[in-house]
């Protein structure tokens, strides 16, 4: 395997009035399993239903019903796991986490608190070219999601939902490794990546299948690498978690937020409380969650609906089999196969359909050109409109086709960037285009000749003035471009026109 | 192990169980016995011995990734006291 050499960032370093801070943050993101059935039920997962329309009488906890646990949300875990080079624990053991709350009917979580299905792994967080920093991943375990309660529907009552309830969900929990805001948004952009290439996560924050809860502390520097040295958390400061954040920009301000109001506590001579915090994005502030005050006591034990998890090795290395490529790995590939460098190649691995197309267009052709044209015009023009690849109305083919005509010389850069337009609003064969509406670039000497004398002949004074006056000759070169409809070969029109006027090199 | 009086109140409030404050003494010493009777259970060696999950060698049965429920939502709010346009209605949760 391939992997890019890097150094790591450096903490991101608050200056205080007592001195310099750093930040140390935690996260555990809660990643929806893209199932179509829930993970212990045959209920529905599908989202934007009416309320309650993908319920079962397991998800509505009605005394008797037993779960059983489906088998593809148990092959994604893995997964995850195995893309997160993590080890997988071929035996785990569900429990009940236990809390009254109005959208969790039966009175527990089911989740897994000793023995989750993933141990250690990690995720390579990029920086910047040539910067990354690696998070450990403790661990990955399954549980069950909570229903939706809505508040804001009538004064005196909270409504509740339960289409949530029972999904599955991954909670992919990280060691305090990750060392400034922007690193933290990034951490979860990369483990949206992956889960997304893995495709046992779709990612869409919007609608809540990739959630994080962020847990921040402050030190002084030199505390953080005595922590990674005893793995005391002693000399950590208390932290603060941040919940159930759904978008990046959030969590970078959040983090942001949080470390200076630390700081500010602490610089104070006060003391920061161990509590749960919300973000409130209108006032760019985290504030206390009141409710969750009093000391959490999940009672967790062995959930005696279910046996413990046993699962094949076999299984596991046939799981392994079936991987895709993943995002480190094709950056690398694709830096050394198309000679594209480490910026271009991590926007090509955005996302796997980007960079499948990416390499579509770059088979057999010039890949940094391919890049360029990829990133830059597709992309940008993707971008502009919010589009996706996938609804990209130009194929990899009709771009290739493009770029094939620009490296024959048949088209100038010019030209193919009118071609690119027609191939975007209207479609249609590159080829056929070009030769339909006479865009082919004119290199033949003679007929560019022709245009240039016609051009001097008309124009006796400027021509007087541009033999006097070399650098004026450009303006003759625009007009034979235009007089061609700017299918001349410029470099060919340039040569021609300082011989037309005598203007010697 | 002894079960105390704050012991049986925080418990009861975990479990949202009314317990009025005379019944907690005796609830506490009841408990206190019931655990004392399960303690005899350490006497026994169990060094060695797997903790037991099941009374037969069976392992967790899965099932496929398939929609085979739902659609039901008048039978999951029958039994509910309060409802309001499809969702259960219940006193506001303050967040």
């Amino acid at each position: 395997m391939l992997d890019l050499a890097h150094d790591e960032p450096t903490p991101k370093v608050y200056a205080g009035l007592t001195g310099d801070w750093e930040v140390v943050i935690g996260m555990e993101v809660h990643a929806q399993i893209a199932s179509k059935a829930k993970l212990f039920s045959g209920a529905s997962t599908e989202f934007g239903r009416g309320p309650n329309e993908n319920v079962s009488l397991v998800d509505a906890a009605m005394p008797g019903m037993l779960p059983v646990i489906n088998r593809f949300c148990v092959e994604q875990a893995v997964r995850a796991g195995l893309g997160l080079k993590a080890k997988i624990n071929l035996r785990s053991v569900f429990d009940r986490k236990n809390y009254f709350y109005p959208d969790l009917p039966q009175g527990y979580q089911i989740s897994q608190f000793k023995h989750p299905i993933v141990g250690e792994g990690e995720v390579l967080v990029d920086m910047a070219p040539g910067v990354a920093r690696r998070v450990r991943v403790e661990r990955i375990h399954m549980e069950q999601d909570a229903g939706k309660s809505i508040h804001d529907l009538d004064p005196a009552l909270s409504f509740v939902d339960l289409n949530r309830t029972g999904v599955a969900l991954m909670e992919i929990v990280s060691r305090p490794d990750i060392r400034g805001p922007e690193e933290a948004a990034e951490y979860v952009r990369k483990l949206r990546q992956i889960l997304r290439y893995l495709g046992a996560c779709d990612g869409n924050m919007q609608e809540g299948s990739l959630r994080a809860d962020v847990n921040v502390s402050v030190c002084k520097p030199g505390d953080y690498e005595r922590f990674r040295e005893t793995g005391d958390f002693g000399v950590l400061g208390t932290r603060c978690e941040i919940k159930n954040m759904n978008s990046m920009r959030f969590i970078q301000a959040a983090v942001d937020f949080e470390a200076r109001r630390q700081i500010a506590i602490l610089e104070d001579g006060g003391k920061v409380d161990q509590e749960t915090r919300l973000y409130d994005p209108g006032k760019g502030e985290t504030r206390s969650m009141r409710s969750k005050e009093e000391a959490h006591d999940y009672r967790y034990f062995p959930d005696p609906d279910l046996l413990p998890l046993v699962i094949e090795q076999a299984w596991v290395d046939a799981i392994e089999a079936s991987l895709p490529e993943l995002p480190d790995d094709k950056k690398a590939r694709l830096i050394a196969q198309y000679g594209v460098t480490e910026y271009d190649a991590g926007v090509l691995c955005a996302d796997r359909a980007a960079a499948d197309f990416y390499e579509t267009v770059a088979h057999g052709r010039d890949g940094k050109q391919a890049a360029n044209w990829v990133i830059n015009e597709l992309f940008g023009r993707l971008n502009k409109q919010g589009l996706d690849i996938g609804d990209s109305p130009m194929s990899a083919a009709q771009l290739g086709g493009m770029l094939d005509l620009l490296a024959n010389g048949d088209i100038s850069g010019k030209i193919a960037k009118e071609l690119f337009e027609i191939l975007w609003s209207e479609g249609g064969d590159p080829a056929e285009i070009v030769a339909a509406r006479g865009m082919r670039q004119v290199t033949d000497a003679g007929a560019i000749e022709a245009a240039v004398a016609q051009v001097i002949a008309e124009n006796p004074e400027k021509a007087e003035q541009a033999k006097a006056k070399p650098s004026l000759s450009g303006w003759f070169v625009g007009q034979v471009m235009k007089a061609t409809g700017g299918k001349a070969n410029p470099q060919a029109v340039q040569a021609l026109v300082k011989a037309g006027l005598g203007i010697d090199e | 192990m002894a079960v105390d009086k704050a012991t049986v109140r925080r418990v009861a409030h975990l479990a949202r169980i009314r317990v009025d404050e005379d019944h907690l003494a005796p609830m506490a010493q009841e408990l206190s016995r019931i655990l004392a009777f399960a303690e005899q259970l350490a006497e026994v060696n169990v060094d060695g011995v797997e903790p037991m999950t099941s009374v037969t060698p069976m392992a967790l049965r899965m099932r496929e990734d398939v929609v085979t429920e739902g659609d039901a939502r008048d039978a999951v709010l029958a039994n509910a006291p309060l409802t309001r346009g499809g969702f259960f209605a219940v006193p506001k949760v303050v967040e």
